[in-house]
């Protein structure tokens, strides 16, 4: 549980008694704050419960991101408290009007409604070489989509992918989905380290990649 | 709502795989302006740009903005970014969200008074013209007849007239079919994708939204619109209904009589799921649309294989089980 791999702006702090990984910025959905510390709880955030299980994100603070499925924009607040410019893809309408609040108080937060799996609809507007490609999209697919948005990924940036094994096969068993989602990666990725996010998000595997 | 409405630097051919900036006009062209109301245009023009535009690849934007004289630097242009993507955000969700339920009640009431207001114009219609001209088909069609020739009569004035009357109502009707067409897919994906729009907007009206469709068991949901055989039902006078308006869909009259009761009620099923997704996530769920297909190929392989009394026991049994998630 060493603070080591925690991207700058991002800490452990006292918040209601108990050390928790924090963000400063605006509350979003009502989570506890302290001293301008807004808690990430990593129960309802896969890139929190990934920073939290300590995995090697290679996020450092300040990068370029693109987040896709950023839903009400839970996760990708506090991406963008300490990221610097931040592409914000979310497809469905409702969850979009909490984001457009979300990224109200973020100068550097671009929300965008637009689908995760044609990126040609917004390789007009999101730059190349990105630091970093956040995924948490419940579609089937989601290696796909990853291979797609590969495109906007700087070669020595990294994808940070929750993979949700529910949403490609209810019914399998998910070590088998995951190998099959793993599989397509790595046609366009080098993954450098996978972790069951069981303890927050069940049947959920975090992973971290790179381009070929 | 195009490109052109930012001004004189605005170039009409757009679309040409650049940049969302590129054929907007350019802060340097304004000079130091201070007026807000061209901002505004700017923001709304980049926008649209934001919403519609495509590219076949990223490029390094912020520099290509510089360079092209749009911004003066990186700043500037994820100011501009922030403004523009914000705007087509919030207009779109907002179009999005004005296409709602309750217009799409009103727009499936309106349809089915025009095409009962316009049969029964059609009738009487025909039936006048009937003693007036040579016999024409009954309904709509014979209006249409009608309302093709010239009076020659202050009588024949009206009798025509009237045909007019009910064959534009049809044409209304048709054309309230066509707007049910556009919105339902935007109110509720993955219902439409399921049911067609008119049997969704019918589920969603008569079950007086899409928030109380979310909240109804499937069972009622297989019902609705059988209102009457249920009541009968109820009270003792009748068998249980085995589907209401859900009959209309193909999975259903599509089915051979004796396996229609699974048909509907598996279609109940993920019609209930598919109107929950939209009201409560409002996205597409795939696995879903896929669930149904493999069930229906199910139900309908009894008929090849020739079974029919006890596989239809087996589901009674097991349908609970799978059609809930």
């Amino acid at each position: 549980m060493s603070d080591a791999a925690l991207p700058d702006g991002v800490e452990r702090r006292e918040i209601d008694g108990t050390r928790r990984l924090a963000t400063r910025g605006e509350p979003v959905y009502g989570e506890p704050t302290a001293d301008g510390w807004r808690a990430w709880n990593p129960e309802r955030s896969k890139l929190g419960g990934m920073l939290e299980l300590g995995l090697e994100t290679g996020l450092t603070g300040g990068e370029t991101v693109l987040y896709l499925g950023a839903a009400s924009g839970t996760t990708v607040s506090h991406v963008a408290d300490f990221a610097g410019p931040t592409y914000a893809v979310e497809f469905a309408p409702r969850p979009a009007r909490d984001l457009l609040d979300a990224a109200a108080s973020r100068d550097r937060l671009f929300p965008l409604l637009k689908d995760a799996r044609k990126p040609e609809t917004y390789a007009h507007v999101v730059e190349t070489d990105v630091d970093a490609i956040v995924q948490d999209v419940a579609t089937r697919g989601q290696s796909d989509v990853a291979v797609r948005n590969a495109e906007f990924l700087a070669d020595d940036g990294r994808l940070l992918l929750a993979i949700k094994a529910r949403s490609e096969d209810v019914t399998a068993d998910p070590e088998t989905v995951f190998e099959g989602a793993l599989d397509r990666l790595r046609e366009t990725y080098e993954i450098l380290e996978t972790r069951r996010l069981d303890r927050y998000h069940e049947d959920h595997l975090g992973v971290v990649a790179t381009p070929r | 709502m195009s490109d052109t409405d930012a001004g004189p630097d605005a170039n009409a051919a757009s679309d040409g795989g650049g940049g969302w900036f590129e054929a907007l006009p350019s802060d340097a062209a304004d000079g130091n302006d201070i007026e807000t109301e061209s901002d505004d245009d700017a923001t709304a023009a980049a926008a649209a740009r934001i919403r519609d535009g495509t590219a076949p690849a990223p490029d390094d934007w912020p520099a290509r903005a510089v360079e092209s004289g749009f911004v003066d630097d990186a700043d500037e242009y994820y100011d501009r970014l922030k403004a523009a993507t914000t705007r087509a955000t919030r207009d779109a969700v907002r179009e999005r969200e004005r296409a709602d339920d309750a217009q799409l009640i009103h727009a499936v009431r309106a349809m089915d008074d025009c095409e009962r207001v316009a049969n029964e114009l059609a009738e009487r219609a025909v039936e006048w013209g009937g003693s007036l001209f040579d016999e024409v088909d009954p309904g709509i069609e014979g209006a249409r007849e009608i309302a093709a020739r010239e009076p020659e009569s202050e009588v024949e004035r009206r009798a025509i007239s009237l045909a007019e009357r009910a064959v534009e109502l049809d044409g209304e009707r048709a054309a309230l079919a066509e707007t049910i067409g556009r919105i339902a897919p935007a109110v509720a994906p993955n219902l439409t994708e399921m049911a067609e729009s008119e049997l969704a907007a019918r589920l969603i009206a008569l079950a007086g939204g899409l928030d109380p469709l979310a909240k109804k068991p499937s069972g009622t949901v297989q019902v609705l619109g059988a209102e009457d055989a249920l009541f009968a039902h109820l009270s003792g006078r009748a068998p249980s209904p085995k589907h209401g308006i859900i009959y209309t869909h193909e999975f259903v009259r599509g089915t051979r009589p004796e396996d229609r009761g699974s048909a509907a009620r598996a279609l109940a099923g993920k019609l209930t799921l598919a109107a929950r997704a939209d009201h409560y996530a409002g996205e597409r769920r795939e696995r879903l649309h896929a669930d149904l297909r493999e069930r229906m190929a199910t139900i309908r392989a009894r008929a090849d294989d020739g079974g029919t009394s006890d596989g239809a026991d087996d589901e009674a049994t097991t349908d609970g089980g799978t059609d809930d998630e």
